[in-house]
């Protein structure tokens, strides 16, 4: 049984919550991810992964300010909570184990390529 | 980078705002937006646009989309836990109210599901044969004095002749004898049971289902086919088919066949047995005789149309059928023969000047009327008792909606509330049906059972119930939903007079339905008492009949000596029809001075000498049959009706021809009443004869108790007839059958209408007791100020009071109104006198103030330092 629950994209979310600290909020998440990575994020998966982390009880929201180029919509904040700090070790504790399992050899030697 | 605000599409916006999640909407709204004025900025409104739609598009998945339902909806089952809860509380609170809501409630559903039950029943007479749609009676209208009769009574060669000139139309025409008593006797077993003679179609046409044999079982003459009863009567659970019974003590006939006994509700549930329609031609070898076949009635005849027929079509075919056989003289007759489908059997077959008027259908009107009506006042108590105290509840609701309960949900509450009770009720009445319907039964002559395993029933028990607890529920659940917060809790909150409009309108429509219950009982009532008490003609004290057979016939003499030997009979005589009973009527009757194209039909019956000292019948002119005379052979003796019909003045010694032959009218009678209490008296005659003669008539000696004189009368028929078992019956009860079917009608109104006063006065009992409790501070303060007790309860039943008389000003002339048309249908019939309408609103209107003053009283008597001291 797995501890905590955090998927690929979500630990990406969390992480970017937490380098944001506290200025993390849809946009600027968004723009963070995409500069960092190089990668698209939609809209939508990241709503869905922010709500999806906050149902697990991993971050916390509060509504912050709103401004004109928002139309006056708010901004929510998220933050970091206990548990998700909690699942984030335990995310980066399991993947050091297995980093620290690889036989040295295993990534020494060339690499062998597979045809089918 | 101070900017103009740049709107983003409109369409896909909205198309946003309404499919996410109300939790996320506002803030993913702003990020959209946001990133939508960047892009805008950076590469353009059409660029933004595009990837504004895609962000759209992409954020259409669960997670973000809201619940179908909305998401308020998640409460839902908390709340309607939280409502039967508060419901419960509120029914344990005030007991009594419960009580009366509840228990009225049930009542009317009990009523109403009886009624059901019942015109279920009614309705789906006969549908248990297969045919049920393609069978039906071939039955005559013939113009008798003038009127058009009907009857079901067609001449023994009825049958074959439609099927050789209409064979085409029908699948079957048969032939059969009257279903009645005959005497089945194997080994020691002897039963009387009734059965008739068929044509052997009949097992197909009705679509009997066997359990032994075939229904092809009546091809040979001597064999009988058993219903199932009939059956375990002889032989047990042992299969009778090859033994042999004998019938009347006549014919040996191989049993070959046993069906399902038929439903009682079917029209030929007395069918015990059938034996072949030739067994009857054999034993009655006089049938094929006749000189003139078509011009007697005195059998029966069934069809069943062919598959691709129609009903109404081949009737009007066959309607010549009898005209295009007859001679001249008969054809003043005008016989008309139709069908009439065994669809209306029951419930249509009341014929008045040849079309149908009526029958059953009216009772199951009337009774479906009132199963509704009775049901509405118990909606009416429960609206009125919940509005009434609604009150109390306002403050509930005040704070309900303070806190931000919206009006549909204070609807759903009192719904749900009245959901509750009604459930409640159907339960309760479901027990109050299994209590009576076993008298149910017994009064409305039908063997009903609660069809437990029936989806159907449950099905449309419940939806009933939950229609009757939304009908009841709708006027507190919208009134008490309306209040207005503010007005309630600042206390300033009156019910205005307007409030108990309604409240008033509803006791009068309580009142007017009750009150016109008891004047319909009262005059169905009077109407049975009335025909009671119609003259009689004859003293039917102490006459007991019994028929006659042929050993029996053989023997009369000498039964009659030994009977009056016996001392248990004091004159006994034969006839051809019992006193309460036509079973004979003639044509061909020539008098002076009759209109030629008159065709008459007169029962006419045989009798012997002491006929009219047996009955006590009283001569008005003239004189009775006597011994003396031998030339009484050819005498008539008529009624009074007759002379009248006739119209001859000083009848006595005058001749009355009949098919060629002169009789002399040797004395006239007082009417008798022989047929229904409610019809005229029909022109009769008496001729004497030792043919024809039917049954006994007899005497029992006032001096001998009657279970005496029974048992040495049934010594002595057994002594001159032992193969026959001896069988009587009184002319009372003969008689008292004919009030059968109004006496129902009477114990039936009468039940319901003091349910719908027990209902009622419930009702009206709470109301009381509520507008006492309210007032109680107003009663305080007028004793204070000098009120007598008298006084209180005047103010306090005054208003009930109104009601009352406002009820019977609408009830008597709409009661008025259907009584008069009900009791048109009878020729003889009473009149509605003042009186019942006195009795009827004086009785409303006592029970009324009996209910009020029992709390009005109470109110009064309570002392005025308890009722001002509290809060």
């Amino acid at each position: 049984m797995k501890k905590y629950q955090l998927g690929e994209f979500e630990e990406i979310v969390i992480l970017t919550v937490g380098v944001l600290y506290k200025d993390a909020y849809g946009v600027s998440i968004k723009r963070e991810i995409e500069t960092r990575l190089s990668r698209n994020v939609s809209m939508g998966a990241l709503h869905t992964a922010l709500k999806r982390l906050e149902d697990k009880g991993y971050i916390k929201s509060f509504d912050g300010e709103s401004t004109e180029e928002r139309a006056g919509r708010p901004k929510k904040y998220f933050q970091i909570t206990a548990l998700g700090k909690k699942a984030m070790e335990y995310s980066r504790a399991t993947r050091e184990g297995l980093w620290n399992s690889i036989p040295k050899v295993a990534l020494q030697g060339k690499m062998v390529a597979y045809d089918i | 980078m101070k900017l103009k605000y740049e709107p983003p599409p409109q369409f896909f916006l909205n198309f946003f705002r309404w499919f996410c999640h109300p939790e996320m909407r506002d803030h993913i709204e702003g990020d959209l937006t946001e990133v939508y004025q960047d892009r805008h900025k950076h590469s353009g409104k059409r660029a933004a646009d595009l990837r504004f739609m895609i962000d759209v598009i992409l954020l259409f998945r669960p997670g973000i989309i809201r619940p179908v339902k909305g998401h308020e909806n998640i409460n839902q089952y908390a709340m309607l836990k939280s409502y039967f809860k508060i419901g419960w509380r509120n029914l344990l609170r005030d007991k009594g109210y419960s009580f009366i809501n509840i228990f009225g409630l049930a009542m009317g559903m009990a009523v109403a599901i009886l009624i059901g039950l019942w015109m279920y029943d009614e309705l789906t007479y006969d549908t248990y044969h297969e045919n049920y749609d393609r069978i039906a009676q071939v039955m005559q209208h013939q113009t008798f004095n003038g009127e058009i009769g009907t009857q079901t009574a067609n001449p023994a060669v009825m049958a074959e002749e439609i099927r050789s000139v209409h064979g085409s139309d029908f699948k079957y025409v048969l032939q059969s004898s009257w279903n009645y008593g005959h005497t089945l006797t194997y080994g020691e077993k002897m039963f009387n049971k009734e059965g008739s003679f068929f044509e052997p179609g009949v097992t197909e046409m009705l679509g009997l289902k066997m359990i032994y044999g075939t229904r092809d079982g009546l091809k040979e003459m001597n064999s009988i086919m058993l219903s199932k009863s009939a059956a375990e009567a002889f032989f047990g659970e042992e299969n009778p088919v090859d033994k042999v019974l004998r019938i009347d003590n006549q014919s040996d006939l191989k049993v070959t066949g046993v069906y399902e006994d038929l439903p009682d509700n079917t029209s030929f549930r007395n069918l015990k047995f059938i034996t072949p329609w030739s067994l009857y031609l054999k034993t009655n070898p006089w049938v094929e005789k006749m000189e003139n076949p078509w011009g007697s009635n005195f059998t029966q005849t069934y069809a069943q149309i062919a598959d691709n027929a129609d009903m109404e079509a081949v009737s009007k075919k066959i309607k010549d059928v009898k005209l295009n056989k007859l001679p001249a003289d008969d054809r003043l007759y005008k016989p008309v023969v139709f069908l009439h489908p065994m669809s209306k059997w029951r419930l249509y077959s009341d014929f008045e000047d040849g079309v149908i008027k009526g029958g059953g259908i009216d009772n199951v009107w009337m009774f479906g009327i009132t199963g509704v009506f009775v049901l509405l006042l118990a909606c009416i108590n429960f609206m009125n008792l919940s509005t009434a105290r609604s009150e109390r509840r306002a403050k509930e609701v005040g704070i309900r909606k303070s806190i931000g309960s919206m009006r549909a949900q204070l609807v759903t509450q009192f719904f749900s509330e009245s959901l509750m009770v009604s459930f409640f009720s159907f339960v309760l009445a479901i027990g109050l049906v299994l209590i009576v319907l076993s008298s149910f039964n017994t009064v409305a002559g039908k063997n009903i059972v609660l069809p437990w395993t029936s989806p159907v029933f449950w099905m449309v028990g419940v939806g009933f119930s939950m229609f009757t607890g939304l009908f009841a529920g709708l006027y507190p659940a919208l009134f008490l939903s309306s209040f207005q917060p503010v007005k309630v809790l600042k206390g300033t909150f009156r019910v205005g007079k307007l409030a108990s409009l309604p409240r008033k309108v509803l006791v009068t429509v309580q009142f007017t339905i009750s009150i016109m219950l008891i004047i319909g009982t009262i005059v169905v009532y009077k109407q049975i008492d009335f025909a009671q008490q119609r003259p009689l003609g004859y003293n039917r004290d102490g006459l007991v009949t019994t028929s006659y057979n042929d050993e029996r016939w053989k023997h009369q003499d000498a039964i009659r000596n030994d009977l009056l030997q016996s001392g248990a009979v004091v004159e006994m005589a034969g006839a051809g029809s019992p006193t309460t009973a036509v079973w004979n009527t003639n044509g061909g009757f020539e008098w002076e001075g009759k209109d030629p194209s008159l065709a008459v039909d007169f029962p006419n019956s045989t009798v012997t000498h002491e006929y009219g000292k047996t009955i006590g019948w009283e001569i008005i002119e003239g004189r009775d049959f006597s011994k003396d005379f031998a030339s009484d052979t050819a005498a008539f003796i008529l009624n009074e009706s007759a002379v009248r019909f006739i119209g001859m003045k000083d009848p006595v010694g005058k001749v009355l021809r009949w098919d060629g032959h002169d009789f002399t009218i040797i004395g006239v009678i007082r009417d008798m009443l022989v047929q229904s209490p409610y019809l005229p008296v029909r022109p009769s005659l008496f001729h004497l004869s030792k043919e024809n003669l039917n049954v006994f008539i007899m005497k029992l000696n006032p001096d001998m108790s009657t279970k005496e004189s029974l048992s040495k009368i049934e010594q002595i028929f057994k002594k001159h007839n032992p193969s026959s078992p001896f069988e009587s019956s009184f002319v009372d009860d003969v008689y008292a059958e004919k009030f059968g079917n109004e006496k129902r009608i009477g114990t039936i109104a009468g039940f319901f209408a003091s349910l719908a006063v027990l209902i009622s006065c419930l009702g009206l009992f709470g109301l009381a007791s509520f507008v006492a409790e309210q007032r109680t501070k107003e009663i305080g303060i007028r004793k204070v100020l000098g009120a007598s007790v008298a006084n209180v309860w005047q103010m306090l039943s005054r208003d009930f009071v109104i009601l009352v008389i406002l009820s019977c000003v609408f009830a008597i002339p709409f009661a008025w109104y259907v009584l008069d048309g009900w009791l048109k249908g009878y020729d003889y019939h009473t009149n509605i006198s003042w009186w019942i309408f006195v009795i009827a609103g004086g009785g409303a209107l006592l029970i009324t103030l009996l209910t009020v003053s029992f709390q009005a009283v109470k109110a009064a008597l309570v002392n005025p330092v308890k009722s001002l001291r509290s809060e």
